[in-house]
């Protein structure tokens, strides 16, 4: 179902309207009241990792930071603190991304939870240096959730570019 | 010279290149937010963006929440009303003689030449949410620019001091808790008049710091505002003492307090009008106005930014 060296399937190309649809979504998702709750994932590091593996060359570090500074402003916290984690983690997930999609799904969860762990030690690093107490280790549940959400996210952010199957004797491919 | 064959694809700066420079851009932004807090212009202006999408974000919750009180039994609607008539009744003697009282204590305050008390006057809001940030305890309410609030106005509850407006934007207003790391509130012992600065643990606690381990204070002592900060008013109840370690090793006492008022729920707050700043008596007004002419032009900002402060 993915482009790699075990998949058969050519996908459609992707639609920028849905990339920066599926990153507002995430915002919004952010701005829930659920996500003062303990061990909830930051949606908007995921799905910026998502489209910085998948589309190295539309999405990078400008749409990061752009995303870091409104998630600053919204969260209350140093402006830039969140930028700054996105944009680091934008350049991570971008350079690796031809490794990253050579691996099946699981594997590549695990090669993505080192990148959601760093948005986090990031900030923390930020605000430990401003002077901020440690949050508790509540605060690295989130990325464990992402990264084990990485293959269902992966399935449904990639629907709308599976072709309908449909066999053709005559068709090449 | 070297000459490189131009490139097949635009791709753009090298990614280490633009990785350095978004990266010295937040390093600034976040130096420039921590050093000299002089970009509150640009979160208004960020913000006109992402408060509309947290407003639709908390829309869900609210329409739950309305739903909720839609179909709230009317008994339990009765009963309350009941209830709150009652406890109306019950504190209108109260209330009555406390307007009385105050008119009194005002007359005779003008009698003794001391400076009048001011009314505490200021606006009701709605908490909107809790911000997001794991490090900080704040709060949203649902007054901004638009209501003339303005950073540093105190905030309170039925229950005593909540904690204080620090940054203001176009609708909404953000209210750092009495319990957040940074807040601290200068305080008096009701029992004893003993006057100290309580500040905030960050884990729902505060702390009474730098008293001497034989001081006066017993569990179960109320503090209440001193109002020598020049921002709260004196005389609202800010926490209860509950609980002393006293350690003859250590030459200050730990003394641990639980905010009165309810910090961490959410309800409605009133937010007060800011105190008018204190004019100093006239003789050291006279003399500072002395001094800031007599050193030339160069010291005349510095001596007005101090004397504002005071």
């Amino acid at each position: 179902m993915q482009t790699s060296y075990s998949s058969s399937r050519i996908l459609l190309p992707v639609r920028p309207w849905f990339i920066a649809s599926t990153l507002l979504i995430a915002l919004l998702f952010n701005f829930l009241p659920t996500a003062n709750w303990p061990g909830v994932p930051d949606w908007v590091a995921l799905a910026l990792v998502f489209w910085c593996v998948r589309e190295p060359r539309r999405v990078g570090m400008g749409l990061a930071f752009l995303f870091g500074l409104a998630m600053d402003v919204a969260d209350a916290s140093l402006l830039g603190q969140h930028a700054l984690a996105y944009v680091l983690v934008a350049y991570g997930a971008s350079s690796l991304s031809r490794r990253i999609l050579w691996f099946p799904l699981g594997q590549q969860a695990l090669q993505v939870f080192p990148l959601l762990l760093l948005v986090q030690l990031v900030q923390l690093g930020v605000r430990t240096i401003v002077g901020a107490d440690f949050p508790g280790l509540a605060y690295f549940v989130g990325p464990c959730l992402a990264a084990l959400l990485w293959p269902l996210l992966t399935f449904v952010l990639l629907l709308p570019q599976h072709q309908p199957v449909d066999r053709d004797a005559n068709r090449p491919l | 010279m070297d000459h490189q064959p131009p490139p097949f694809f635009k791709r753009g700066p090298a990614p280490v290149a633009l990785l350095s420079f978004y990266v010295a851009l937040s390093a600034a932004l976040l130096v420039v937010d921590v050093r000299l807090q002089t970009l509150e212009v640009l979160r208004q202006a960020l913000s006109m963006f992402t408060h509309p999408v947290q407003q639709f974000a908390h829309l869900p919750a609210q329409v739950l929440d309305n739903a909720g009180g839609y179909f709230a039994s009317l008994t339990r609607l009765q009963d309350e009303n009941a209830q709150l008539k009652r406890s109306r009744l019950d504190n209108v003697a109260i209330l009555l003689r406390t307007q009385q009282l105050e008119v009194e204590n005002e007359r005779l305050r003008k009698l003794l030449g001391v400076k009048q008390r001011q009314q505490a006057s200021g606006q009701v809001a709605q908490i909107l949410y809790a911000a997001r940030d794991p490090y900080s305890r704040r709060i949203v309410v649902d007054k901004g620019q638009q209501d003339k609030v303005v950073a540093g106005q105190p905030v309170i509850d039925d229950a005593g001091i909540v904690g204080q407006v620090t940054r203001v934007y176009p609708f909404v207003a953000e209210v750092t808790l009495i319990t957040d790391k940074e807040q601290a509130v200068p305080v008096q012992i009701v029992r004893t008049g003993l006057r100290s600065v309580v500040f905030g643990l960050g884990n729902g606690q505060l702390e009474l710091r730098f008293l001497p381990a034989n001081a006066d204070v017993q569990n179960g002592d109320v503090l209440v505002t001193s109002g020598l900060d020049g921002v709260f008013l004196p005389g609202f109840p800010v926490a209860r003492v509950v609980h002393i370690e006293r350690d003859t090793s250590y030459s200050f006492a730990r003394i641990f307090c639980m905010p009165l008022a309810g910090v961490e729920n959410f309800s409605e707050v009133m937010v007060l009008d800011p105190r008018p700043a204190i004019s100093l008596p006239e003789q050291l007004a006279s003399e500072a106005a002395r001094r800031e002419v007599k050193p030339g032009a160069k010291a005349g900002p510095g001596k007005k930014k101090r004397l504002k402060k005071d």
